[in-house]
């Protein structure tokens, strides 16, 4: 059982008009096996989150905190946390030229794990994942993203994600830019990580149609960089009814 | 010709796109320089010790003397050392202005004879040569044949017996300039003129050691010919002269690997490589040059290619201090192709100013330049390319790809592609990028579990992967290895 714990987190960017505060004190407290989603409007502050979770530098803490079962993830970078269990599939997943899934999937691994994966039931395990996400297996030697559809980038990340089995998973968007066919088997795939490794997650979604199929435990709704207001999967409900206007006023 | 191609150059040089990319050092104040050279070591230099410094008459007269060469061959250095004299140096490319011509030495005897087996050699040979791996290579016959130089002579040779039998030529430049006098008199000077710059003059003046190869009509030699080069003394000038005949129909790869010590001052390597590839030839040429970061190294490369012949430049360019170094080829026959691969990696206190020319002198002549470089610590890498397609080589059509990589903000890339058409009805496509590794991919690849080297390896390999994966496995681990040594000094 692990505890990823995020604290009255203030986190900054700089911009052309000076420094600018994005989050403005967040708590949120996951557990193995839970599913959290967080759902807001454009500009609330999601993607900072989920970026200042996995430790992107462009994002600077300015006070609060993350730990994993009490240890101090601010001071990890972040492959460092990688190691630690921690995973962000992202909303813009980045492409490397000349590198071959295969090669980054496998380096990866090592990586994280701190051993090479054996090579045959390594081999297996990624074939069999790519089949089960219908990613079509030509894509092993393909270049890391270069050329995918943005629907495929994100089947792309839960391969990883199924692969890699992280304690804690922050999913930013995955659902954006899918259509329904694939919503259900990137879905599916999140589930299967979900139960297999009895992950923790923090699923980040404008919409609650992803919910359908990913049912959550809480529901986060983000205001200016702040939790509105935090409760069950009914709360993604009457989001769906009456949208973020009663948040938004409120700001 | 090659005087107006580099006049045309120098005029060019003030209109073209700049394409200069120097910022100042921000984000990364601390980056070191690179890594272990990992052939920096110098072996007891008895012969280089008393060896003469400085180039004239008298010098010329005694290599020419020391190896009993024909009338023809001193008359040839004699004119060569004339051009050098005369001709300034150039001021178009990198900075070469700190060569002290008169502090180097241009002859180095560093055995008695050259060795037929390894045993042969002399001790301190045999070791520096065992630690660059080459009797391993040898010992397991990943190549066909073997020429070793050190200093100015090559000191052992090695060729397998069934390419011996079919008639393949495989020697050093010295002993087949005695054995094959007849090739020289046909081909020697003949695509890099006597005086067609001022380092490949100088290389005519004093050139020592080399290979040469000839292939007969029809046979390919499948597996790779090569060649290592070592320089040991201090101010130890290079002069290595290669040709390479290729006859109708016949395939031949030819690999080079250079490497030198490190020293305090400086040392120059100025080679001078002709290729003549004939009709339906075809001709690869690999070099992967690992110089100490004190070696000039000014190459001249030429290949002349008959009709339906193909010539390939691999050339990758790691060390050294300066590099300038432009593969050309001159397509002189219907449907010729030439084509260049190049790499270079420029760090601290490095200037690689490489590229290629291609000269379509025939109709339906075709060409490639690929060139990608990756500059670092406040290194530059230039690319500095010619396309010349001459009147009525109509038809021809060209393609230049220069991609160049920042892995800093300190380090610096440019461009100088010079383009000269005189025919109508040719295809040409121009494409350069400048990519610089961006914190978005380091952080996708950080959050992979990758440290901040490795993700920066991996960048750069993935980079120059469409070049690497044209070696011989073993140049290509090599050249990985190489990448993963530099990358570790270049990351904050």
């Amino acid at each position: 059982m692990s505890t990823l714990e995020i604290k009255d987190l203030h986190v900054s960017i700089e911009t052309e008009q000076g420094t600018k505060e994005i989050l403005k004190g967040v708590t949120v407290t996951i557990s193995s096996g839970e599913i959290h989603a967080v759902m807001g409007p454009n500009g609330s502050g999601k993607s900072t989150l989920a970026s200042t979770i996995a430790g992107h530098p462009r994002y600077e803490v300015t006070s609060g905190s993350i730990t994993l079962d009490g240890q101090d993830v601010l001071e990890m970078d972040p492959d460092e946390r990688a190691q630690a269990g921690m995973f962000l599939a992202m909303q813009y997943p980045v492409e490397v030229p000349g590198v071959t899934m295969t090669n980054f999937l496998r380096t990866a691994k090592t990586a994280i794990d701190g051993e090479a994966p054996k090579l045959r039931t390594w081999t297996k395990e990624v074939r069999e994942a790519m089949e089960k996400l219908k990613i079509d297996a030509d894509f092993a030697s393909r270049n890391v993203n270069e050329g995918f559809s943005g629907g495929e980038k994100k089947r792309v990340e839960i391969l990883q994600l199924e692969l890699f089995k992280p304690k804690f998973a922050v999913l930013d968007e995955t659902d954006s830019g899918l259509d329904i066919d694939a919503l259900r088997v990137v879905s599916e795939g999140v589930n299967r990580a979900q139960s297999e490794n009895n992950m923790g997650t923090l699923l980040i979604t404008h919409y609650t149609r992803i919910l359908n199929y990913i049912k959550p435990d809480y529901v986060h709704v983000f205001v200016d960089g702040r939790v509105a207001e935090q409760g069950g999967p009914q709360l993604a409900d009457e989001l769906e009814e009456n949208g973020y206007d009663r948040f938004l006023a409120a700001v | 010709m090659t005087e107006q191609i580099s006049k045309t150059q120098e005029t060019l040089q003030s209109t073209e796109d700049p394409g200069v990319i120097q910022e100042v050092l921000d984000n990364n104040p601390e980056i070191k320089s690179l890594g272990n050279y990992e052939y920096g070591w110098s072996d007891s230099d008895d012969a280089g010790a008393s060896a003469k410094r400085g180039v004239d008459q008298a010098v010329v007269e005694d290599i020419s003397g020391k190896k009993d060469e024909p009338e023809w061959m001193l008359k040839m250095r004699k004119k060569g050392l004339k051009y050098f004299q005369r001709k300034p140096t150039p001021t178009w490319g990198a900075d070469v202005s700190d060569i002290d011509f008169d502090n180097i030495k241009y002859f180095v005897r560093s055995t008695e004879g050259q060795a037929q087996t390894w045993e042969d050699l002399p001790e301190d040979i045999r070791n520096t040569y065992e630690r660059l791996g080459i009797p391993e290579a040898e010992r397991d016959r990943l190549v066909a044949g073997v020429a070793a130089q050190y200093e100015s002579e090559v000191v052992y040779h090695q060729i397998r017996e069934d390419l011996e039998e079919q008639g393949v030529i495989f020697m050093d430049t010295d002993t087949a300039l005695k054995e094959h006098p007849e090739f020289f008199e046909e081909y020697f000077g003949s695509v890099i003129p006597v005086g067609d710059n001022k380092f490949a003059a100088l290389n005519t003046a004093v050139w020592s050691g080399g290979s040469f190869v000839y292939v007969p009509k029809g046979v390919h030699v499948e597996i790779p010919l090569q060649a290592y080069f070592r320089i040991n003394t201090e101010n130890m000038g290079q002069f290595e002269r290669t040709l390479i005949i290729a006859d109708e129909d016949s395939y031949v790869h030819y690999i080079e690997g250079c490497t030198a010590p490190i020293y305090n001052t400086d040392s120059l390597h100025s080679a001078v490589v002709e290729i003549v590839a004939k009709k339906n030839a075809r001709v690869r040429y690999t070099t992967i040059q690992n110089w100490s970061n004190n070696v000039y190294n000014l190459v001249t490369k030429r290949a002349v290619v008959e009709e339906g012949g193909t010539m390939e430049w691999i050339d990758g360019n790691i060390g050294s201090k300066v590099t300038m170094k432009y593969p050309a080829v001159y397509l002189t026959g219907e449907h010729a192709r030439g084509e260049t691969l190049s790499v270079a990696f420029a760090g601290e206190g490095q200037h690689q100013d490489t590229g290629s020319k291609m000269v379509h002198m025939a109709p339906n002549t075709s060409s490639s330049i690929v060139s990608k470089s990756v500059a670092r610590s406040g290194g530059r890498a230039s690319y500095r390319g010619l396309v010349q397609i001459n009147e009525n080589a109509h038809n021809s059509a060209n393609s230049v790809i220069c991609d160049a990589l920042l892995v800093d903000t300190i380090s610096k890339t440019d461009t100088y592609p010079y383009i000269d058409i005189r025919e109508d009805d040719v295809t040409l496509g121009h494409e350069a990028t400048v990519s610089k590794v961006s914190e978005d991919q380091l952080f996708y690849l950080m959050s992979r579990g990758l440290s901040e080297t490795e993700a920066m390896a991996m960048i750069v390999r993935g980079f120059i992967e469409p070049i690497a994966r044209e070696l011989p496995m073993e140049y290509a681990l090599e050249l990985n290895s190489l990448i993963e040594l530099q990358m570790e000094g270049s990351v904050g």
